[in-house]
Formats: C-alpha cells, structure tokens, sequence
C-alpha cells in the first residue's frame, strides 16, 4: 500500500467516523418514536446492520479482501443463521405439542 | 526457528499467518455471541411481556459508551494507518487515545453496574430473565474490552520495540489487534439497541 493510498484512507476513516456517529444518533432517535414492537426492532436493528457494515467494510477491510476470508466469512455467516434461527425451530415444534 | 509467513503473504491463501488466525478466532467470537443472541431470542419471544430496556438501563450512558466505542475503533484504525505511513510518534498517541476511550467505557459501565446493585431492591441477574441475559451479554462483552485493553496496552508500551527491528511484523500485528478491536466495537452496535433501545 502506497503512502498515497493510506493517505486515501484515512480520508474514508474519517467519513465513516462521522456516518456512525449520525447513525447512533438515528438509532436513539428511533426508539422514541412509536413504531410497535415489531417495527421498533425491524427498523433498529436496520440501523445496526448499517453501522456494523460499515465497521466491517471500511474498519476491517472486507470491502477489499482476500477471498480466503470472504469463504470463512460465508461459512461462519451459515452456521449463525442456523443458531439464530433454532430458538424458531424449537416454537414450532411447541406449537405443534401444544 | 522462525514462524513462517508473519510478513509475506502466504501463496495458497493470500494472507500472512495471523491475519487468516484471527479471522478463524473471529468466527468462534461471531458462534460465542450468537449462541448469546439466540438465548435472547428464545427468551424474549417465550412471554407475554418483555420490559423495555429502558425501565432496568440507563439510555444516556450506554449512548455515550457507544461513542467512546466508536471513537476507539476509529483511533485503531488510525494508529495502524500511521504505522503503514511510518509514523511512529502518531501510532503512539492514536494508540494511547484507543486505551483512554477503552478505559472510559470500563469507567460508565462500571456507574451503570453500581446503580444497578445499588438499587432497592437489588437488580440482580437472578431477578429475571431480562437482567438475567443483560449482565451476560454485557458482562462478556466488558471481558472482551478487558483483553482488547490488555493487549492494545502490551503494544503500546513493550511490545512496540518490535517496530524498530521488524517494522512490517509489528505493524501487521496491529492490524491483527485492530480486527480483534473493531471485532468487539462491532458487537456493542448490536448490544445497545437490542437491550438497551428495543
């Protein structure tokens, strides 16, 4: 990486900064306004998904990686959304004892 | 003998050794804390009434902890970034900046906690479910700001006389720390609305 690119980076460094502090505002902002539970927690955490990638993206360099990170990435993506999703599994078979 | 790849890249993979290293020690930290929110999950869809956050926490506070939060990732990111510009000095102070809002988060968490057990009657994690998952949620996570403190503290001060013998290697390593850092960071953005705001 040139001196010029690092430079260009920093640049970006400070953009980002300054996106995710408008958007922890935003996050504050939004749960004070009367959405519902479920509209409250679909927006929130929109909000969140934003931040964290551009954590991910720009902080952490993923935007411009190596694809052996990408594939572990994805392997580790699939094996969260089948955690997240066994609490679902587990209520439907509950609803169907009940 | 030498440990292969710290600096060159690896030709099969692309990546030197420690940065594939912590990617995989990221990917147990995505399962550990998803394991967490999937609890939360299940806990919070299996009753009636869940309370808002804002009847046990304190909004204010943890807001300003995500600043501090954010701050110190963008301060991480920097220190590495002076490095690659061969900026000793600036590493030093970006650095030094990280630990302070690392320390501050430490510092509010610490008032948040307090208040908690100080009330009458107690906010326990035993009192229930919410509290329950809150203190180990958060209490894992302060862990995680503990460690990240703990080494980003060891480059600081020891471990940074790596830079005058292998420059490249130390600046790598900080780049591996900062991952690890924004790691943590990344995981507080999810924390603070699903318990605190949600």
């Amino acid at each position: 990486m040139t001196p010029e690119e690092v430079k260009h980076h920093i640049k970006t460094y400070v953009l980002v900064f300054v996106a995710l502090m408008f958007l922890t505002v935003v996050t504050v902002a939004i749960s004070y306004i009367d959405l519902g539970v479920k509209g409250g927690i679909a927006l929130g955490l929109f909000v969140a998904s934003i931040k964290a990638s551009l954590v991910a993206c720009y902080f952490m360099h993923l935007i411009d990686e190596k694809t052996t990170i990408y594939w572990t990435l994805i392997a580790t993506a699939i094996s969260f959304l089948i955690l997240i999703f066994l609490p679902v599994g587990a209520f439907l078979a509950q609803a169907r004892i009940y | 003998m030498d440990i292969p790849f710290n600096v060159k890249e690896r030709p099969d993979t692309g990546l030197y050794n420690g940065k594939l290293g912590i990617w995989f020690f990221l990917a147990s930290e995505v399962m550990l804390f998803g394991g967490l929110f999937s609890a939360y999950i299940f806990l919070r869809t299996g009753v009636d009434n869940w309370p808002a956050g804002t009847d046990y926490l304190d909004v204010p506070l943890a807001t300003l902890n995500t600043l501090f939060l954010i701050s110190s990732s963008v301060t991480m990111v920097m220190s590495w970034a002076s490095l690659k510009l061969n900026d000793f000095k600036k590493y030093k102070l970006y650095t030094l900046i990280t630990l302070l809002f690392a320390f501050g988060f430490l510092v509010i968490k610490y008032f948040e906690y307090s208040a908690k057990f100080a009330h009458n009657p107690p906010y326990l994690p035993s009192t229930n479910n919410f509290l329950g998952i809150y203190f180990t949620m958060t209490g894992l996570h302060v862990l995680h700001i503990i460690g990240g403190i703990l080494v980003i503290g060891y480059f600081y001060g020891p471990g940074s006389k790596m830079w005058d013998s292998e420059p490249e290697r130390f600046t790598n390593r900080i780049e591996i720390v900062g991952l690890y850092w924004h790691f943590v960071d990344l995981v507080w953005i999810f924390l603070f609305p699903v318990l605190y705001l949600l």
